[in-house]
């Protein structure tokens, strides 16, 4: 991956390191994380509870802030950026698709997916929204408001807000944590041909072997670092390397108690 | 369950201080009201008996005419001189000395102008030598007719010094006297009460405020030793007969601060009604909060139940959180309520020069902080505890989602509620209410708040929807419009709050409006004067002016016709009220247009009167009656009724010949009419008059439209008045939007970190929730002026037999409300929108 120039990457993290409270509270999220999200292409990060996945995501994506470390996002160094920066940031370059409470109940599915837009003052791309909604299959649904969506549909109509403004990366955490298999299904193949047929890219966040292997590639995380990848996953290899990854935390987990597991300054 | 109640709150507490806030505030005003008249009411009991502390007992006589303390002032009774000595012979008095003591010494001031008084008597005595309470401060006492003696504190105000010439206006017109000594009270006071003391010789007291010499107001009697006060004062009695009242000092104390006390009690009562309005609205507060409460623990109160609460004990749960809130709020209120009680009690007194007694909190205020705490409590929680019984235990199985309940049979409820508010106060305002008429249309105006604010959250959205437009030009706009428009029912019990105060506030305002342009067309259409006489009545005694000013303007070029007017309290026909005589009825009646009915409105002659179609009506009175007649002085006589005229808003009542104005209480014209000649100038005349006016500083001349800008410059005063009382209750509805809003962004937390996620800026935030601020306060204030309104239209139209005609809406005052409650919105935005902007993302799309 570092062969990659940095114009095919979308996102980087370097040596990123994030900790939560301090003294005997201490918790360390991630240590020294070094990743290069490729532009245009699917990833999804794996780990078990605890990995630091979600973490990584909230802090590649500008929602929280890094202990040490850099991260950026095409250009733009995230570190230093103040929140009227990190707000602009997300509202024109990224996406995001959360697990759930994902749409504002008094807005229409079309109020909805323009929402972003509408904060930013900018004009929806017509030929775009209407190509987002052909994908997601929302045409007839774009006055309902959300309570008379179903759970699949309304993740669909969250997919279509972060794609309609066309942003260098979407981030999704466990977008299809809250869906059943058939829901799933369709929210990542079209995530997937979002990616294929209109070169979007990609970060998702999840822990079903099932979703990751919709993605490209694979990032493994396991007590903050990362611990191994995989391109053109299949559910099981995937689901092959959480297994084995579950074993080495177990063996790690001693011996990085009496190693590097101290206090990160 | 009473401790899982108790530590549930502990951890609201934050939320349950706002709701508080409002009984506290409501049990503040209360208590205040309460300790603040309790504190006066003491005050006055120990200066008058300080007053009376040396005086054994006093001989007053009968006064001729008893004069209800609200309808105007008592004239004192005289007594031959021949008294003091009957009083001396009888057994057992020491000494007995005639005193003259009599309201309406008024003195020309330093600055030409008449030494106010804003209640306290201006008092016309006889200089009674040193002792008893006076202490000579500078000079001596008068000993020449010429001479008069003032109080300290009157003659700092005057600006006036021992050796000044002082003009002192009395039954007599001004009059001029060397001031030759100045004095004050025992215990180093200047002042007693802020009442003015004028100390003249006796003869001069006698003829300038009694009108006679040869009388007495007054006998002081000394007991010989071994008398006991009440001996004598049944002694006395025995000996004197009939037509007498003879009283201890205490007795005199007591009933002198008896009067004061129902002044107070009637004072009271008016601010416990406001404090009952402030009340009203924290219920709405309280009703909400619980409400908001109850629905963000649906899941909470569904496990209890599910683990075997029964209905009786959540619905307990509820109450018992209200009791506690309402006795530490009550707590909270009557503390509050005691300082600012005594803080007013002191400005009071310092206003009134009056020492306020210690501080004492009456049992009357507790109580009622501590019942009408935990009433307005308990009573805004019941629906809130009755709802949360109802939640089922399967809701916390489920997703705590709470559907839009249809509002069918609320609105059904409030269309019940208003028609019969409608119809209390229908049946109040037409006569109709077997003679409880203010309370049917006080509860009448209540029950129809209620059914307005039931009805509130029908219109609410539509409404909410049309006023949020005005902001919707920005996405932050649409997002606080369409949140508002969310819960219609949380909306619309924030938004009724609010419309309690305004619509009071609005009403009111109509009613005056409507009134000030009634009577004022009524005076410009009627009145055929161009010149007014008058003055500003400041106490219990009207402005007054002397009658030879009258003939001097009639004599002055450019001067068609003169009328005076003098009034008095006198007793007719064995009824106590308002009577009138012009200087000549023939002008009268051309100036105020007065067309007869029957007999003739032309001319009286000693002995004849004439009365308005409605008094007649009322006391079946004809031309041709004879009415025994007691004026202020004088003896009884008999009048003759030659002619009955028809009753006009701004002139009623019996009206006399000019020769009976002698026996009037004030035997001075209070208004004075000036008609010109077709042609004249008024401006040109104008300044004439007021030359010929020099002498008589209480009162001045003025245009037809200054006088009646004058006049509707009280009404004014009065809405001034209103608006600052309902200050509190309109400043409770501003802590419930606050509250509302509050919970919201906490309930919507996590939409506002997903709004945050997707790119709305903190100051945008803000906006959100401001415009949501801003829309429910304008909704508010604008159910308010509709309502009041309403309401004043109501009013209005029952008061058109009183002559308020003509219903007008003060369009600007109004519009100033709506403006002010913009304002107002994003006042009580400010912190909800601080909150909501600092909302953590990651918190708030943390998963559960």
């Amino acid at each position: 991956m570092s062969a990659l120039g940095n114009d095919g990457v979308a996102a980087r993290a370097s040596d990123v390191w994030k900790v939560y409270g301090s003294g005997e509270a201490q918790v360390v999220a991630l240590r020294g994380v070094n990743v290069e999200l490729a532009r245009g292409a699917f990833t999804a990060i794996m780990g078990p509870s605890g990995s630091g996945k979600s973490t990584l995501m909230h802090c590649l994506a500008g929602l929280d802030s890094v202990t040490r470390g850099e991260i950026s996002i095409g250009d733009t160094q995230l570190t230093g950026l103040g929140d009227a920066g990190l707000t602009k940031l997300r509202r024109d370059r990224v996406g995001f698709i959360f697990q759930q409470f994902n749409l504002l109940p008094m807005l229409t599915a079309r109020e909805n997916i323009l929402l972003p837009l509408s904060i930013a003052g900018r004009k929806p791309d017509r030929g775009w929204f209407d190509t987002v909604i052909d994908t997601v299959g929302l045409a007839d649904r774009l006055s309902h408001r959300p309570s008379q969506l179903s759970g699949g549909q309304q993740q669909r109509v969250a997919c279509a807000r972060a794609l309609v403004t066309k942003p260098e990366v979407v981030f999704a955490d466990e977008p299809t944590g809250n869906l059943d298999s058939r829901s799933s299904a369709e929210v990542l193949g079209f995530l997937r041909s979002s990616v294929h047929e209109s070169g979007q890219t990609i970060v998702m966040v999840t822990h079903d072997p099932a979703a990751a292997a919709y993605a490209d590639r694979v990032v493994f995380l396991g007590d903050g670092q990362i611990v191994d990848e995989l391109t053109d996953p299949t559910a099981e290899t995937v689901l092959d390397i959480m297994k084995r990854l579950d074993t080495l935390l177990l063996v790690n987990a001693g011996e990085l108690a009496g190693s590097d597991a101290g206090p990160v300054r | 369950m009473l401790r899982a109640t108790l530590t549930s709150m502990l951890h609201r507490k934050l939320r349950l201080v706002l709701s508080g806030l409002a009984v506290v505030l409501g049990v503040m005003f209360v208590s205040g009201s309460l300790i603040l008249t309790d504190t006066l009411s003491r005050s006055f009991d120990n200066l008058f008996a300080g007053v009376y502390a040396d005086t054994d007992v006093q001989v007053h006589g009968e006064p001729k005419v008893a004069v209800d303390e609200f309808e105007g002032e008592q004239v004192p009774a005289t007594m031959p001189a021949d008294i003091v000595d009957r009083v001396a012979d009888v057994p057992g008095v020491a000494s007995a000395v005639g005193e003259v003591e009599a309201d309406g010494a008024r003195v020309i001031g330093s600055d030409g102008k008449v030494v106010t008084s804003f209640g306290p008597p201006r008092l016309g005595v006889n200089w009674g030598g040193q002792g008893g309470l006076i202490e000579l401060r500078d000079g001596r006492g008068p000993s020449a007719p010429n001479e008069i003696a003032i109080d300290a504190a009157l003659a700092s105000n005057a600006g006036l010094s021992v050796g000044d010439q002082v003009g002192v206006l009395t039954l007599e017109p001004r009059q001029d006297f060397e001031l030759v000594g100045t004095f004050g009270f025992t215990e180093d006071r200047d002042t007693i009460g802020g009442v003015q003391f004028v100390a003249f010789t006796d003869e001069v007291a006698q003829e300038l405020m009694l009108g006679e010499t040869g009388v007495w107001t007054a006998v002081d009697v000394k007991a010989a030793p071994g008398v006991s006060h009440e001996q004598l004062r049944d002694d006395l009695t025995a000996a004197l007969g009939d037509g007498y009242q003879v009283r201890t000092g205490a007795e005199l104390a007591e009933d002198a601060s008896a009067g004061l006390r129902s002044g107070l009690a009637f004072f009271n009562n008016i601010l416990l009604g406001f404090a009952g309005v402030a009340l009203f609205v924290g219920i709405f507060l309280i009703l909400n909060t619980f409400s908001i409460m109850v629905a963000q623990r649906t899941r909470e109160l569904a496990l209890t139940r599910a683990v075997g609460a029964s209905r009786r004990q959540i619905v307990g749960s509820v109450l018992v959180e209200a009791v506690v809130i309402g006795l530490i709020a009550a707590g909270l209120g009557l503390a509050a309520g005691v300082g600012v009680g005594a803080l007013l009690a002191t400005l009071a007194g310092g206003f009134a020069s009056l020492p306020t007694a210690g501080l004492a909190v009456p049992a009357s205020a507790v109580i009622s902080a501590f019942t009408v705490g935990v009433l307005v409590t308990v009573v805004a929680a019941g629906m809130p505890a009755l709802r949360a019984s109802r939640v089922p235990p399967v809701a916390a199985m489920q997703e705590a989602a709470t559907p839009d309940r249809p509002l069918t049979r609320l609105s059904v409820a409030g269309t019940a509620t208003l028609a019969a508010g409608g119809a209390m106060l229908a049946l109040g305002l037409t006569g109709n209410a077997g003679g409880q008429e203010l309370w049917a249309v006080l509860g009448g105006v209540l029950v129809c708040f209620v059914g307005a604010a039931l009805l509130t959250p029908l219109i609410a959205r539509p409404v909410v929807s049309l006023l949020g437009r005005l902001f919707s030009w920005s996405v932050p706009g649409k997002l606080g419009r369409l949140n508002s428009g969310r819960n219609p029912r949380r909306t619309a019990i924030t938004a009724a709050a609010l419309m309690v105060g305004v619509a009071l506030v609005a009403g009111v305002g109509v009613i005056l409006d409507s009134a000030k342009t009634s009577i004022g067309g009524l005076a410009e259409d009627a009145m055929d004067a161009e010149l007014i006489i008058s003055g500003e009545q400041t106490g219990p005694r009207p402005p007054s002016f002397d009658p030879d000013v009258l003939d001097r303007a009639a004599a002055l070029p450019g001067v068609d016709t003169v009328a005076g007017l003098y009034g008095d309290q006198a007793e007719v026909d064995g009824q106590t009220g308002f009577v009138s005589a012009g200087t000549d009825l023939a002008a009268v009646r051309k100036m105020f247009g007065l067309t007869a009915e029957s007999g003739t409105v032309d001319t009286l002659a000693p002995g004849q009167l004439v009365v308005d179609s409605r008094t007649a009506e009322d006391r079946g009175i004809a031309v041709g009656d004879r009415l025994p007649v007691q004026l202020s002085r004088g003896e009884p006589s008999t009048y003759q009724v030659v002619g009955v005229y028809e009753w006009l808003p701004i002139f009623g009542g019996f009206v006399l010949p000019p020769e009976a104005t002698a026996n009037f209480g004030i035997p001075q014209p209070d208004m004075g009419f000036v008609k010109l000649t077709e042609g004249t100038p008024a401006d040109q005349v104008q300044p004439q008059v007021a030359a010929l006016l020099a002498d008589s500083p209480e009162v001045s001349v003025t245009d037809q439209n200054a006088f009646i800008e004058q006049q509707s410059s009280q009404l004014d005063s009065v809405l001034t008045m209103i608006q600052i009382l309902l200050a509190l209750a309109i400043l409770i509805a501003v802590l419930g939007i606050i509250n509302t809003l509050a919970l919201s962004v906490l309930e919507r937390t996590r939409e506002i970190g997903l709004l945050r996620a997707v790119g709305l800026g903190r100051a945008a935030t803000m906006r959100m929730i401001t415009v949501e601020a801003v829309v429910i306060a304008v909704f508010g204030a604008l159910l308010g002026v509709v309502v009041g309104s309403g309401l004043g239209a109501a009013v209005v139209g029952a008061l058109g037999d009183e002559g308020i005609t003509t219903l007008t809406l003060p369009w600007t005052q109004l519009a100033t409300y709506l403006v002010l409650a913009g304002i107002v919105g994003v006042v009580a935005a400010v912190l909800p929108a601080i909150r909501a902007a600092r909302t953590d993302v990651l918190t708030a799309i943390a998963y559960e």
